[in-house]
């Protein structure tokens, strides 16, 4: 506000602005704006917020924390959360990664980048997998691995369905080969709970990338995203710098990945508990052709 | 066994003339029938399969294929697969599954192939289906690493009932240089990320993803290819002796537990920060 004020002042004595002023002014308290990834457009943080964290100029639906994505999603008080104490140890001796751990989990209240538990979506019983990439970008080491492996199992052994709210930048760097391992782990309890004939729903929130798309995010019998969001396998970045040219925006959105078959169909974030709620009675009963 | 680091090795396996499996499918198996295609796009230059004789045997072989000049580099676009690789890979499988015969996988790949196309034909897709199937293929799956394990790309060649690697091979999270690139933005970087990646055999049998190391004959598989042949025939032939007694029950069991146990985490947090 002062600031602006002598601006003023300095204009009138001193005529034009020079270019460090001009900047100066356009000095915005953090956080008052949000500016989306995919239009670039600016809105009032405010504004955003209200309208459930999704742009109101291109519907990009920005991503939620864990425990964001929790509260509109399950029946109130509903979660069981299991493991919820589990930390990560350093498997090849990566430096500074237990420092960069403990730091994290002040930071966000998490212990990795993991949400999991049982609970229920309009009374039905579901196991819920929710990813948080405020944590190392949701990158999959040994705790995302095993919570997630651990909870697709608890889902085989009580004939319970599977919903993975997926969000991650991919193997964790840090964990090197253990990371990659994850995704046989991960996989390979998909493939017993889809052998039991359990439903198994991923819902794709921005971003899904790497090893998580290459591993038991694709591996559902139905595939939901949010509407413009980033899904895909290796980085944009890698992808242009092998082509050598840019790639045009709307590619690995998840609008892309509906039309290359990949995504049975993008669900707003505003219908998704009642999407998921109506999915999970649709399959509740069995096909009618096992009575 | 040498006492090499892993930038020495990896200047080992870019060797020239380092053998490519175009080397040793003759030299270690009998009649080989190439098939190709995935039945639903294309055929992946990238990645051979087929059938042939292992010792008399009938078994299905897979394998990743590199080139050694810049022909043969354009035919397997630099051992980097397509979907359609991956695909073509999990048809052969089911097939030897359909036939009762083992598989025997060849990895040798940086990383499946980052390109629009791969994207838009599900790279992602392609390679969890291939993990996720060969996690409960009925027939005993062995992989041997012969340069190069770089990512999903070859994991999805990668979930076996043993997996061994030639002794300078590297079996990583994604490519040294795309560590590096990660990691610190610049993907020169490439002989420091090999320094702490822990990417070598020893270091892989210590983190329990490698069940075995296959000698190389002195100074490097392309001193004696067949020196070489011969170290992986012998260990192909024993890991399949020790498969084969396996009832199918064991055998899917000990692969799913072959990986569930890989991981290091505690239960709880005691740093109390």
């Amino acid at each position: 506000m002062l600031e602006d004020l002598f601006s003023v002042v300095k204009t009138r004595f001193n005529g034009e602005q020079t270019n460090e002023e001009k900047k100066k002014k356009t000095d915005i308290p953090k956080g008052l704006l949000f500016k989306c990834p995919r239009c670039s457009n600016v809105t009032f943080s405010e504004d955003f917020q209200k309208n459930g964290k999704v742009c109101p100029n291109c519907n990009y639906h920005s991503r939620l924390t864990a425990r964001e994505r929790l509260d509109i999603t399950i029946d109130k008080g509903s979660l069981e959360e299991f493991d919820a104490d589990m930390i990560s140890k350093n498997p090849i001796d990566f430096p500074n990664y237990e420092e960069k751990q403990k730091a994290l989990r002040k930071k966000t209240g998490l212990k990795d980048a993991v949400i999991t538990g049982k609970a229920t979506i309009r009374g039905e019983q579901i196991v819920i997998i929710v990813m948080d990439s405020n944590f190392m970008m949701a990158s999959m080491g040994s705790v995302v691995g095993e919570k997630i492996t651990r909870a697709i199992e608890y889902a085989t052994e009580n004939k319970l369905p599977v919903i993975a709210f997926t969000a991650s930048g991919g193997a964790r760097m840090q964990e090197g080969i253990v990371s990659l391992m994850q995704m046989a782990k991960t996989s390979g309890a998909v493939a017993r709970h889809n052998e039991a004939g359990l439903l198994y729903i991923t819902v794709m929130t921005d971003p899904t990338t790497g090893g998580v798309t290459a591993s038991f995010a694709s591996l559902a019998d139905i595939i939901i995203a949010e509407p413009k969001v980033l899904i895909g396998f290796a980085g944009r970045r890698v992808i242009e710098g092998t082509i050598k040219q840019k790639l045009p925006d709307d590619f690995q959105s998840a609008e892309f990945m509906v039309e290359a078959g990949f995504v049975d169909m993008i669900v707003e974030r505003k219908k998704m508990r009642r999407t998921l709620a109506h999915l999970l009675k649709l399959h509740r009963q069995g096909g009618g052709l096992n009575e | 066994m040498s006492d090499l680091t892993a930038c020495e090795r990896l200047d080992i396996i870019r060797h020239k003339n380092r053998p490519t499996v175009n080397d040793y499918i003759p030299l270690i198996f009998d009649d080989f029938f190439e098939m190709h295609g995935d039945r639903y796009y294309g055929d992946d230059g990238a990645i051979m399969g087929g059938v042939c004789y292992f010792r008399g045997m009938p078994v299905t072989v897979i394998a990743q294929v590199k080139g050694r000049n810049l022909d043969e580099n354009k035919k397997c676009n630099f051992g980097m697969p397509h979907p359609e690789g991956y695909r073509k890979a999990l048809r052969l499988a089911k097939q030897a599954e359909k036939f009762h015969r083992p598989v025997i996988c060849l990895i040798d790949t940086s990383g499946a192939y980052p390109g629009v196309e791969a994207e838009k034909r599900g790279q992602g897709e392609a390679i969890a289906k291939s993990i996720m199937d060969f996690m409960t293929l009925k027939v005993p799956v062995i992989s041997i690493v012969l340069g190069e394990g770089g990512s999903g790309g070859a994991l999805a060649m990668g979930v076996c009932d043993e997996l061994a690697m030639l002794e300078n091979a590297i079996y990583s999270v994604i490519s040294p240089s795309g560590f590096a690139s990660i990691l610190w933005k610049d993907s020169s970087r490439e002989r420091e990320a090999c320094d702490i990646m822990k990417i070598t055999a020893e270091d892989l049998v210590r983190l329990k993803v490698c069940d075995g190391i296959i000698s190389e004959s002195a100074g490097g598989a392309h001193t004696d290819p067949e020196q070489t042949a011969e170290n992986i025939s012998e260990y192909i032939f024993e890991a399949l002796k020790r498969k084969l007694k396996k009832s199918l029950d064991e055998l899917l069991n000990e692969r799913y537990n072959k990986f569930r146990i890989i991981g290091e985490f505690q239960e709880a947090d005691n740093s109390a920060d």
